[in-house]
């Protein structure tokens, strides 16, 4: 067995440790004898259709999303929506999480367009959200990850949200919703990177991607001790922080 | 009369802090002075015969500004200097008030100040400095400075705050700094690596500016030094790397430091050092472009950054329980990769410790860790074990780039012993550790009478 692994502007949005998202997802099909090729699709790039059995898409600056939306607009993004159609798993994190919904619009500017998948907009704020989030999700549990966003995102009637945020902020600090999904494509502000700490949701992309291959099953446990251990800490880590909303520095408040 | 109250009192709290234990009073008595008198900065800098300068970036202001201030004693020069690596408003201000009696009379020619990212335009505004050097712009923690463009915009904030006759100097390697100063043309000195020995064979994975930040498009780099530090051109528009005033032929690095071909000018000239890494070799070029810059005669400038030891927890060598443990301060991607780059280079088989923190100074957002290029330790084959408040997230990550860690252990301290208690009786160890880690470490070592508490170096 085989898995093509699309990650989207692996260049240009990789912020945040990002690229533990496909450290992961390659290193438990390694271990479970399934072998992976990781295709960076960056922009410009075509995407065809029928390829790829699973995408990741990090998040990135102001000026590489944008960069990003361009590039989405026309076949490129008419290709992967009707990928996400034929249920092919998808991650997306924070900027690319942002680009899936209706639209992103920014403090100045022009709106972003959004590719529509998401029924969800995200509205830039004054302060960001930064801290240990820790979400109660009913498919996968507790997950646990960092969030760092200006952005706030708002889900529409028709959006089923990842998860109940019980530490941290969320999709925009006030509904305690967190992430988004749609088929097998999950949106989230969790950075972390959200994967390895959390290696359920890996496990369930995975089988996701296998499962477009006519494989059913269930997969074969790994040895996840040392998961446990970071996830636990990084749980311990929000419980002992609750966060602020806050500026970077107090002192340049001025 | 408030300027008087904010030194006087300034100074009290100093001298309780020191006289109580409660540390080196490197910040304290500067908030509390700051508070009294705002513009406390702006009086006591004006006072400085020679002026300022400030040096800023996301790696190397404290061993910068540590070989410019030594060459500058070495030239004849009374050097105010934030040495501890106080390099927020607050600590500078304190710093200036050591060297400030109770009648407000500052004993000092010039002042080297290292400078915090976010707080650089205050700090101009305040110091009005004859000289700003900037270094680099990498990604340091994220979630306390937002995204590097931000730190771009502040910095371009901080460059419309100098005065007219005010000296830039810049790494002309790093492409969003070439931009940023590119309006500086007379006034602007630039320095940068030409050595192909010394290159990498890819832009690495923590590389953090691939596009031009002139057009967008993307950059072409014909070589790769460090992070996104190297001899790059925009594949669109006309920008490309300027060519430095300063430039390192060669870089060797000897089993005791660096030596250096350095060109300026007509003239080449060997510069050596005790500090290692390609990191450095961009360090000991900034201070001594900046040195070039105020006119400092290179017979006195040279010799003095060769006797310029480690900084803070920065490649120091200590003896504990007879065992010889060096230690590395790792604060983001670039300067982990480099910290990686230098364990493999010396080739040296002695067993790792990585720390890491996740306290405010040392950035809460642990996921840098896995932009850091962890395999490449796989070559030294060492065990390799974790410790800190984040044990278990590094840990994780060596499991995940095919490094079984050997030991485990929370804590800081704790982690330093039991690990010294695996090591043979006579070997060697490497200790990794984040800032607030290391600061833990240094405050031990030095109360068991190994290392000098770094403020009063």
């Amino acid at each position: 067995m085989r898995l093509t692994i699309c990650w989207l502007y692996a260049r240009t949005m990789n912020i945040y440790g990002d690229r533990g998202n496909v450290l992961a997802l390659v290193e438990r099909c390694r271990r479970r004898g399934i072998e992976t090729e990781v295709v960076e699709i960056g922009v410009g790039e075509p995407l065809e259709p029928g390829r790829c059995d699973l995408f990741f898409w990090g998040g990135g600056q102001d000026r590489e999303q944008i960069a990003a939306a361009e590039d989405l607009q026309g076949t490129k993004g008419e290709v992967l929506r009707a990928e996400i159609e034929r249920g092919v798993p998808l991650l997306a994190v924070c900027g690319g999480y942002q680009l899936l919904g209706r639209f992103y619009r920014p403090h100045e500017g022009p709106e972003l367009p959004g590719l529509g998948v998401f029924d969800a907009w995200t509205v830039a704020g004054s302060r960001r959200m930064i801290g240990n989030v820790v979400v109660d999700s009913p498919d996968f549990g507790e997950l646990v990850g960092f969030e760092n966003h200006s952005g706030r995102t708002f889900l529409g009637p028709g959006a089923r949200p990842l998860g109940t945020v019980r530490i941290g902020y969320g999709n925009n600090g006030k509904d305690r919703t967190e992430g988004c999904r749609y088929r097998n494509a999950i949106g989230t502000y969790l950075h972390g990177p959200v994967l390895p700490k959390n290696p359920q949701l890996a496990d369930h992309l995975i089988a996701c991607a296998l499962a477009l291959h006519g494989w059913v099953g269930s997969l074969e446990p790994l040895d996840d001790a040392l998961a446990r251990v970071a996830h636990e800490e990084a749980v311990e880590r929000a419980r002992v922080e609750r966060p602020t909303l806050r500026r970077f520095w107090p002192l340049t408040r001025r | 009369m408030t300027t008087r109250l904010a030194i006087v009192t300034g100074r009290i709290v100093a001298w309780a802090m020191r006289r109580s234990g409660l540390g080196g009073g490197t910040a304290l008595p500067g908030l509390i002075a700051l508070r009294l008198a705002p513009d406390l900065l702006t009086t006591l800098a004006r006072k400085l015969p020679s002026g300022g300068i400030v040096v800023a970036g996301t790696n190397g202001k404290t061993t910068t500004a540590r070989l410019l201030a030594e060459s500058l004693r070495a030239s004849g020069l009374q050097v105010v200097h934030n040495r501890s690596g106080s390099n927020l408003p607050r600590g500078i201000a304190a710093t200036f008030l050591e060297v400030t009696d109770w009648l407000g009379r500052l004993d000092g020619d010039i002042a080297v100040l290292e400078v915090d990212e976010f707080a650089l335009p205050a700090v101009v505004r305040a110091v009005k400095p004859r000289m700003l050097v900037l270094l680099n712009l990498f990604r340091d923690q994220l979630d306390r400075y937002g995204e590097l463009e931000t730190i771009a915009r502040t910095w371009r904030r901080a460059l419309d705050e100098l005065l007219p006759d005010a000296t830039v100097v810049v790494n002309a390697d790093d492409p969003i700094l070439a931009e940023l100063t590119a309006g500086f043309q007379e006034r602007r000195w630039t320095f940068g690596l030409e050595d192909p020995a010394v290159a990498l064979p890819t832009l690495p994975h923590a590389a953090d500016w691939r596009l031009c930040p002139r057009c967008g498009a993307s950059l072409e780099y014909a070589r790769v030094f460090l992070g996104h530090l190297g001899r790059y051109r925009c594949r669109a528009c006309a920008f490309a790397r300027p060519a430095p005033t300063v430039v390192a032929r060669t870089v060797r690095q000897e089993p005791t430091g660096l030596a250096l071909d350095v060109d300026w000018d007509t003239r080449t000239f060997a510069v050596r050092s005790q500090l290692s890494g390609v990191y450095n070799a961009y360090n000991l070029l900034a201070a001594a472009s900046a040195g070039f810059a105020l006119g400092l005669a290179p017979e006195t400038l040279v010799p003095a950054l060769a006797e310029v030891p480690a900084a803070f927890g920065r490649q120091e060598r200590v003896r504990l329980a007879g065992r010889e443990l060096t230690l590395l301060l790792i604060k983001n991607p670039t300067g982990f990769n480099e910290a990686i780059r230098l364990l493999v280079s010396t080739k040296r088989h002695c067993p790792v410790l990585i720390v890491i923190n996740d306290l405010d100074a040392d950035g809460r957002d642990v996921s840098w860790l896995w932009d850091v290029d962890l395999e490449a330790l796989r070559v030294l084959s060492v065990p390799v074990s974790t410790g800190g408040i984040r044990s278990g997230e590094i840990a994780l990550r060596l499991a995940y780039a095919g490094i079984e860690p050997c030991g485990r252990y929370p804590g800081v301290v704790e982690a330093l012993d039991r690990w010294l208690a695996t090591l043979p009786p006579d070997g060697c160890g490497w200790v990794l550790a984040t800032y607030t880690a290391m600061l833990e470490l240094r405050r031990e070592l030095a109360r068991r009478g190994v290392a000098v508490e770094f403020w009063a170096q």
